[in-house]
This record gives structure tokens, C-alpha cells and sequence, in this order.
């Protein structure tokens, strides 16, 4: 491999992990007040609302049967509010996020349905209000399956990132397709493959290590 | 001496403190009366209650009158869906009823806002069958939580946490997750933050059933010394009949959300009236033995003995030379259980009477105790 290739990769790296970080940033900001909703919103949650908990149920349910690569495209007109561009790593970030918040949002809404009912019954017979309820009971004991939810999250944005190519936004992925793939330059291929094992292995050991720390309570 | 301890006990307005066993009663200067408590008295007033299933509604409390006083240790037994629970629930208003009122120191609650409602669940502390503890908090932060949701001062928060967790025995443990501990423990960990706040009233749901016996008699001890020490009114449900006898004053018996039976724990025990409340009963009480059971017969027969069962509630105890002086003839003890129930004999017991007149029944009867015969049956000569 050349030095110039060795920079291009490099700086892909650097890419990809921007992308990734800011959108995965995003999406636990977005992510956990909306599962949260979705949890909290239905017929027997502390603050009912049906109808909007259907509303956003659907809606999620909607971005999260586009692909990825659909998305890129249908979200342009979007992405050009938001970003003030439809190229480059910015206006890859917008996409990833609004693909990754309803994903997250979901894993996010297991743990927290998973959360005993006999606890908010305890909080509640002690006097804790419903935002209590949110921040000593709903998020900490459900924190070990966000966590590990996160992590599923950030793999799998790593695995989309890969598309942001189409925008211009560079990242291992575009460097597979443009050098590996239609340069059949096998070995760029062979770097970046090992570049993202390396890279989830790395996301999910940081992970578990994490998820491990968190239930050894 | 009884008579003192437990007259000491029964102070005005002050409820004894769970049955006296006769060690208690026999040791007057350990006994200290509760403090007088005017707080913490629930009264329900025709409470029902349904839930809308698919298979249209089914009705878990239907017209439920009940009044329980300050200080009482007060029991709700019934079969599992008979609605102890959700009658439990409508005192801090975790359920609603459906119709009818429930009082909190004659306050009525239904109409209490977010505010109220939430100053209510402060002077109500409330206990769990499966501890409801919260993992990702220690024991300390578990126990301070009703203090930090009501804003109290952390200087303050501190020894108060301390105190009660002094109070349940578990000062060593405050750093500690709960997963950490026994159930017994997590038990303990729950009564400390049910005490925090300094409640009138301790709703303890099916709070020993998770737990083995022996841990049970410790936490039904803890219990019993927070209603003499604290004079706070204790609410428990329970589906077992031995937790009513150790520590309550009262118990209703719920049979399909009706109020079976309700009155003094020693009343109920030794003359229950209702057959769930025997049904109930049934674990603790001895039967006829089988054998005998099998040799029985309804009619007298020659060399056959009569067989009587005299039931006790509340009178003073069998007095043994009366009992043989009134049967006029041998007498044997077949099968007794006679235990002292808040300083009141309460069980039965099992004669055969050799040679049975048809006065015996009176005779017997007239020396107290509820007696009936139950047939007759042949002896084995064997035993004597």
C-alpha cells in the first residue's frame, strides 16, 4: 500500500468514527426520551396517553421499515435543512440519526418494559412523583439493558455508515467501494474489513465491559 | 401478674400489641405499653371494587365494611383472589374503588390531588412480598429515597437513614447492593424504608410469604416491636393462618370480596363461624386422627366409648379434675391442642368417656367449652 493510501485510510477512519459518535450521541439524546414516552404513554403507564403513544408507535415503526440507503436518499430535502448540505460527513449524520434514534428507541423501550412493576408500585407507595419515578426507578434499573442496547446500536451504525459514500461523506465503507471493490484493489478490502472487526470488537468489548460492571451491583 | 401486663397493654385507645404468649404475660417489666397513638386509624365504607376483564367485569371487593383502629395490628386473610389485596391497595390509593369510600383518620381520600395524595403515601409505609428493592441502589440510597423524593435536607437524611436502619438490626449494611443480601435482609431493608418517613400506618403485603419460617418469626418479631415501640397501626394480608395467630389483634376473613368474618384473633381462631375461615384454619387444627377417624361409629356399642369434642375460644382453659369429676366414669385424653391466644385459651380437645349417660354432654358443658359428641368408638385395650 502506497502512503497515500495508508492517509486515505486513516483519515476514512477518522470519518467513520465522527459519523458514527455524533449520530450515536444524537440518537441516546433523541433515543431515550422517546422510548421512555413509549413506555410511560400507554393505557396502563404512569402518564397515559393512547393516542399519542399509538402516533409515535406507528412513526417509529415507520423509519424503522426504511433501509438505510432509502433513507440517505428520501431525507435530502431534509438533511439540507438541517445540515445546510447534502454532501459530506454532516449530511451523512442526519440519515444515521434518524435511522439509529427509532432503533435504539426500541431496544431502549425493552429494558425499560422490563423493569418490575412492583418497584413504581414501591415508589409510588413512598411518596415519589411520576418524574421520580422516571429518574430513580425507570432509568437506573433498566441502565444495564440501555447499555447493552447502546452497543447493539453503535455496531450496527458502524455497518451503516458503510453507505455514507452515496453522500459524499467518505468512511471506511466508501473507501471499500471505490478502491477495493471497483479498483479490485483486494488489499485495501482485506485493511478495511479488519479496520471494522477491529473496530466492533472493540465497540462491544467496551460494551459488555460496561453492561458487566452495571449488574455486578 | 398476667392480669397487670395485660392491662398495662390495654391502655385507653391503646390496643395490646399482638397475642401475649404466656412468657410475655408472666414477665409484666419487660412489657411497656405502646405510646398512645389518635393517628392512623383506616375505616372502609362500602368499598368496591372491579376490573374490566375480556370476560366482562370481575368484582374483587363487593361492599367491604371494615374499620380498623389506631395502633391495631390488623389482619385481612383470605384464599388467593378472595381481594385482600386489592382492599390493602385502596389505602394508599395504589387502586381506586370502583364505589365507597375509605378514611384515613376519618379524612376521606378519594378526592385527594397529585399533592395530597402524595403527602397521604408519606404517612402510609408500605412493605412487599417480594421486597421491591431497587438494584441499582444500595441499601442507604434504597432506605433515604422517600427522604430525597420529599426533599428533605441531605444533613438531615443521613441519621434519620441510620436510625432505621438501626431500628431493623442491619447497621453494617448500609453500602451494600441488595442483591447482596438474604431475603430475610431485603426484608428488613424494605421495613426501614417503609419506617424512614415516620408513618402512621405499615401496609405489609404478603410481606413474610417469600420467606422461610424461621425468617418469618424474625420479621413478624421486628413487626411486632415496631406497633409497641412506634405505636403505628400495621395492615397485613397474608394467605396463612399462623401469621394472624403470631402477631394480629383482629383479622377480617375475605371470601370473594365479601367480608366473611371479622373480630378479635382469638375469637375468630378458637369459634370461627364461616367456612372459609375453617378451611383456613385447617393446617393448624388437628383433626380427628385416622384411625380413630375409621372406628367410629354413630350408635353407642357395647365396651365402645363415647367421643367428645370440646372447643375452647376465650374461656379460661379445660380445669382437668372438673372435666373428670363431670364425666363420672374413666376418661381419656385422646388428642389436645389448647394455646393461649392474646392471654385467652383458645383449641380443642379429644376424650373418650368409658360409659357415656345421656347428661354427659351437659355435665361436660357447663364447665365451659363448646362440647360435642362426635360418636362412639371401641377402645384398644392395648393402651390401658
Amino acid at each position: 500500500m502506497t502512503p497515500q493510501m495508508i492517509d486515505r485510510l486513516w483519515q476514512a477512519s477518522l470519518d467513520t468514527l465522527f459519523m458514527v459518535g455524533v449520530s450515536a450521541g444524537i440518537a441516546v439524546l433523541a433515543g431515550i426520551p422517546l422510548a421512555l414516552f413509549l413506555v410511560t404513554s400507554g393505557p396502563d403507564g404512569i402518564f397515559p396517553a393512547p393516542r399519542a403513544n399509538r402516533l409515535v408507535g406507528t412513526l417509529v415503526n415507520g423509519f424503522r421499515a426504511v433501509p438505510f440507503i432509502v433513507l440517505l436518499v428520501a431525507l435530502i430535502p431534509f438533511t439540507r435543512l438541517v445540515a445546510g448540505t447534502t454532501i459530506g460527513v454532516w449530511a451523512a449524520i442526519v440519515p444515521l440519526s434518524v435511522s439509529a434514534t427509532p432503533f435504539f428507541a426500541r431496544i431502549a423501550e425493552v429494558s425499560l418494559r422490563e423493569v418490575d412493576a412492583g418497584l413504581i408500585e414501591a415508589a409510588q407507595s413512598i411518596g415519589c412523583r411520576r418524574r421520580h419515578i422516571l429518574a430513580h426507578v425507570l432509568l437506573p434499573e433498566a441502565l444495564p439493558g440501555i447499555v447493552a442496547g447502546f452497543t447493539i446500536t453503535v455496531v450496527s451504525m458502524i455497518g451503516a455508515s458503510a453507505m455514507a459514500g452515496a453522500v459524499g461523506a467518505g468512511g471506511l465503507g466508501d473507501v471499500a467501494i471505490r478502491y477495493g471493490y471497483q479498483r479490485f484493489d483486494t488489499t485495501v478490502m482485506m485493511v478495511v474489513i479488519a479496520i471494522l472487526i477491529g473496530l466492533v470488537c472493540l465497540v462491544q468489548f467496551a460494551g459488555d465491559t460496561a453492561v458487566r460492571r452495571l449488574r455486578a451491583r | 401478674m398476667v392480669g397487670l401486663a395485660f392491662d398495662s397493654l390495654r391502655g385507653p385507645g391503646v390496643r395490646p400489641a399482638g397475642p401475649l404468649s404466656p412468657d410475655a404475660a408472666l414477665a409484666p417489666a419487660t412489657v411497656t405499653a405502646a405510646p398512645r397513638r389518635t393517628s392512623g386509624a383506616v375505616r372502609f365504607e362500602a368499598v368496591s371494587k372491579s376490573y374490566p376483564t375480556g370476560s366482562g367485569p370481575v368484582q374483587a371487593l363487593d361492599g367491604v365494611d371494615l374499620d380498623i383502629p389506631a395502633g391495631a395490628i390488623f389482619g385481612i386473610i383470605g384464599r388467593s383472589g378472595a381481594g385482600k389485596s386489592s382492599l390493602l391497595h385502596t389505602v394508599n390509593r395504589l387502586e381506586e374503588p370502583t364505589s365507597g369510600r375509605v378514611l384515613v383518620d376519618g379524612a376521606p381520600i378519594e378526592a385527594l390531588g397529585t399533592d395530597g395524595l402524595v403527602a397521604l403515601r408519606r404517612r402510609i409505609g408500605m412493605i412487599f412480598q417480594h421486597f421491591n428493592l431497587l438494584a441499582a441502589k444500595t441499601v442507604r440510597q434504597n432506605v433515604a429515597l422517600p427522604l430525597t423524593v420529599a426533599g428533605v435536607p441531605r444533613a438531615e437524611i443521613g441519621p434519620r437513614v441510620e436510625k432505621a436502619l438501626r431500628r431493623v438490626g442491619l447497621e453494617g449494611k448500609a453500602d451494600a447492593y441488595p442483591s447482596r443480601l438474604s431475603g430475610g435482609q431485603k426484608q428488613r431493608v424494605g421495613i426501614a424504608r417503609a419506617l424512614v418517613s415516620n408513618p402512621e400506618i405499615l401496609l405489609c403485603d404478603e410481606a413474610t410469604s417469600a420467606l422461610d419460617p424461621e425468617t418469618t418469626l424474625a420479621i413478624l418479631d421486628l413487626l411486632r416491636d415496631i406497633n409497641r415501640r412506634l405505636g403505628i397501626t400495621i395492615i397485613l394480608i397474608t394467605h396463612e393462618m399462623s401469621v394472624i395467630r403470631e402477631i394480629c389483634n383482629d383479622v377480617v376473613v375475605l371470601e370473594g370480596g365479601r367480608v366473611a368474618e371479622t373480630g378479635p384473633v382469638w375469637r375468630v381462631f378458637g369459634a370461627p363461624e364461616h367456612p372459609t375461615t375453617r378451611a383456613l384454619l385447617a393446617p393448624l387444627t388437628r383433626d380427628l386422627p385416622a384411625d380413630l377417624a375409621a372406628r367410629l361409629q354413630p350408635h353407642a356399642a357395647p365396651g365402645g366409648s363415647a367421643i367428645l369434642r370440646i372447643t375452647y375460644a376465650g374461656q379460661g382453659g379445660p380445669d382437668l379434675s372438673s372435666l373428670a369429676a363431670a364425666a363420672g366414669a374413666p376418661l381419656r385424653l385422646l388428642q389436645a391442642g389448647i394455646e393461649r391466644i392474646q392471654g385467652h385459651a383458645v383449641g380443642r380437645m379429644l376424650v373418650a368417656v368409658a360409659e357415656a349417660d345421656p347428661d354427659l354432654e351437659a355435665r361436660l358443658r357447663s364447665l365451659g367449652g363448646a362440647v360435642e359428641q362426635i360418636g362412639y368408638a371401641r377402645m384398644d385395650p392395648d393402651a390401658g
